[in-house]
């Protein structure tokens, strides 16, 4: 079991160096840093003092280590557009999105796992259909288009909910909405195959053999074991949410950490871009990490597997 | 993808007759097929079919809406935006635009991801290692994160947003790819090639490639509908193709304005493009999935 542990934590400390020097390469590599730090249009005395100040005259693996030397001490580097640390923005807005990621996952939970359940035990039939049609719309629409129709019917025709901001439960509704919904697909999807996947599993058959009503059976022998990659997929999926909401939080203009990310763009305020878009891999990486290591700690075959 | 379950409900193997052959093209998707072909006809023709200038409007005519409505004209029959340029002649350029992006970052990624994902497979060692550490990083990375994070260094262009795209999704096909080759390079011919003094070049484009050429078909297919939305994610965002180019996604973003004085005409229709596009996309993706998966078909 250590072994493992220390093999998945080396593994993960290796993803991190890499996703550091991806970052790191493509800053450098697509051209010179100090153009995306001033203002177009500066004269080449600026550009230089830049230089100067940053290190960027200094050979690249000096920069690379000065970068993780900062980095290390947890120092993202400073914002030009708000003139304080990334790490502080980041973490002011960091319970905004955990909380419009938190209402978006319940959301597309309670969308995804009855239908994909009703789907499963209806299989190939009208609810079946039904749903797949469900998850090939949740997959086909884009996000903020979404947000940006039920801002044309919720708020521009019924007048029932803000268009944007946060504060009120009625802010969150929307972006909630049009954020989970792509997701409540992807769990509609899995809760289909993994309830598919049990009920054709032996001991099911032995639950009916025993002459257990259906709905029992569904209910609590395919269900409860089903609901174990749903679980799985979703304590990911709130992740990526927080990461990727940026284009919902941008139509809804929800203060949360996507909306950093697109202020960051649009101010050309480039520690910002870089900070967020490293702080949310590094995020994913550890997730990774730690639900290796739980099933690890559940399902003893994995740890033996190389 | 393949779920044991979708394995199950699949029709035993009957011998090939005209009629099984028949059943074969049966479930083939009719109408996504016809709206792609469309698309790509419009996207193609579009200098002839668009009624005016995609770029040039006339600012005595903005915020026209559509001919049905009171205030409308003939003239400009899915309406005007706010600089009074025609929303059906943009819609068509628009075409082009999510078309060459979308297939040609599908290709792009796909030859790339391929490529690696066979070199990766078959020389094993520290290649494979670097290939796959790699390949794990950059899937841990939200694809659209990572595609802004490019996009915001190397600035919008139209064929910076390909170069963007395939970098962002090779990886997918390097992962699918090498599981394959993994198994093929224990193979027969392959060994069989070894011995006949085949070097390891031709090893992996003569007898390799051909036999994973199905998987990154399938992927590519499945990926063309991503593509676009990301496409579309970044012109929204303003990072993506730059303006005046009518490309959907910038639509959207320039219809924004527009949209709390109730100019729905802005909103609606190009989200319906991007839609019809990448659910008939998704739609010949899934098909092409059972029919060229070699698991799905049971072989």
């Amino acid at each position: 079991m250590a072994q493992f542990i220390s093999r998945r934590v080396g593994y993960c400390l290796l993803s991190l160096l890499l996703l550091s020097l991806t970052i790191f390469f493509f800053v450098r590599v697509t051209g010179d840093p100090a153009a995306l730090l001033v203002e177009p249009g500066a004269s080449a005395a600026d550009i230089a003092a830049i230089h100067e100040r940053f290190g960027l005259d200094r050979p690249l693996w000096e920069q690379y280590g000065l970068f993780m030397w900062a980095l290390a001490h947890g120092d993202l580097g400073q914002s030009f557009y708000y003139q304080t640390p990334v790490s502080e923005l980041y973490l002011s807005r960091l319970p905004y999105s955990l909380l419009l990621a938190a209402a978006a996952m319940v959301f597309s939970l309670v969308i995804g796992i009855p239908s994909g359940v009703l789907a499963s035990v209806r299989v190939g039939r009208f609810w079946d259909s039904a749903g797949k049609l469900f998850a090939l719309l949740g997959l086909s629409l884009p996000s903020f288009w979404v947000g940006l129709v039920l801002i044309l019917i919720f708020s521009v025709y019924l007048r029932w909910l803000p268009s944007s901001g946060a504060g009120t439960p009625a802010h969150l509704i929307m972006p909630a909405f049009a954020l989970g919904w792509y997701f409540a697909a992807a769990h509609m999807r899995l809760t289909r195959s993994s309830m598919l996947d049990v009920l054709g599993s032996e001991y099911i058959k032995l639950a009916r053999l025993k002459g257990l009503p259906e709905a029992l059976v569904i209910a609590k022998h395919a269900f409860k074991n089903a609901l174990i990659p749903v679980i799985t997929l979703a304590g990911i999926n709130l992740v990526i949410m927080i990461n990727v909401a940026v284009v919902v939080e941008t139509v809804f203009a929800w203060p949360g950490i996507g909306r950093l990310l697109y202020e960051g763009i649009t101010f050309r305020d480039f520690p910002v871009v870089q900070g967020v878009v490293l702080l949310g891999g590094a995020m994913i990486i550890v997730v990774n990490l730690a639900i290796d290591i739980m099933y690890a700690v559940i399902d003893p075959r994995i740890r033996l597997e190389r | 993808m393949s779920t044991p379950a979708d394995v199950i409900s699949l029709p035993s193997p009957q011998p090939v007759t005209t009629r099984s052959r028949l059943r074969w093209l049966g479930s083939f998707p009719v109408i996504p097929t016809t709206i792609l072909v469309i698309i790509a006809l419009v996207a193609l023709f579009a200098d002839q079919l668009a009624p005016h200038d995609p770029e040039i409007g006339s600012l005595t005519a903005r915020f026209k809406p559509p001919f049905w409505q009171t205030g409308g004209t003939t003239k400009y029959l899915l309406g005007t935006d706010q600089l009074g340029r025609d929303v059906l002649s943009r819609l068509i350029f628009g075409a082009r635009v999510s078309m060459v992006v979308g297939l040609t970052a599908v290709v792009f990624a796909g030859v790339l991801g391929t490529f690696l994902g066979i070199v990766s497979g078959y020389l094993g060692g520290w290649v494979d290692q670097v290939i796959m550490r790699i390949t794990d990083t950059w899937l841990a990375l939200p694809a659209l994160t990572f595609a802004i994070f490019l996009a915001a260094i190397v600035g919008p262009s139209m064929w910076n947003i390909v170069f963007i795209l395939g970098l962002t999704y090779w990886t997918r096909y390097a992962r699918v790819v090498r599981g394959e080759v993994l198994s093929l390079r224990e193979r027969e011919f392959v060994r069989l090639a070894v011995v006949a003094g085949c070097s390891k070049w031709t090893i992996m484009m003569r007898h390799i490639l051909p036999n994973v050429v199905n998987s990154a078909v399938v992927l590519a297919s499945l990926m063309l509908g991503v593509v676009i939305i990301t496409e579309a994610t970044l012109s929204f965002l303003g990072i993506g193709v730059p303006p005046p180019q009518p490309a959907w996604g910038l639509m959207l973003s320039d219809g924004k304005q527009g949209l709390m004085v109730g100019y729905w005409w802005l909103t609606v229709f190009p989200g319906c493009c991007i839609m019809l596009m990448v659910l008939s996309a998704n739609l010949l993706g899934d098909w092409l999935r059972v029919k060229l998966d070699p698991q799905l078909r049971q072989l």
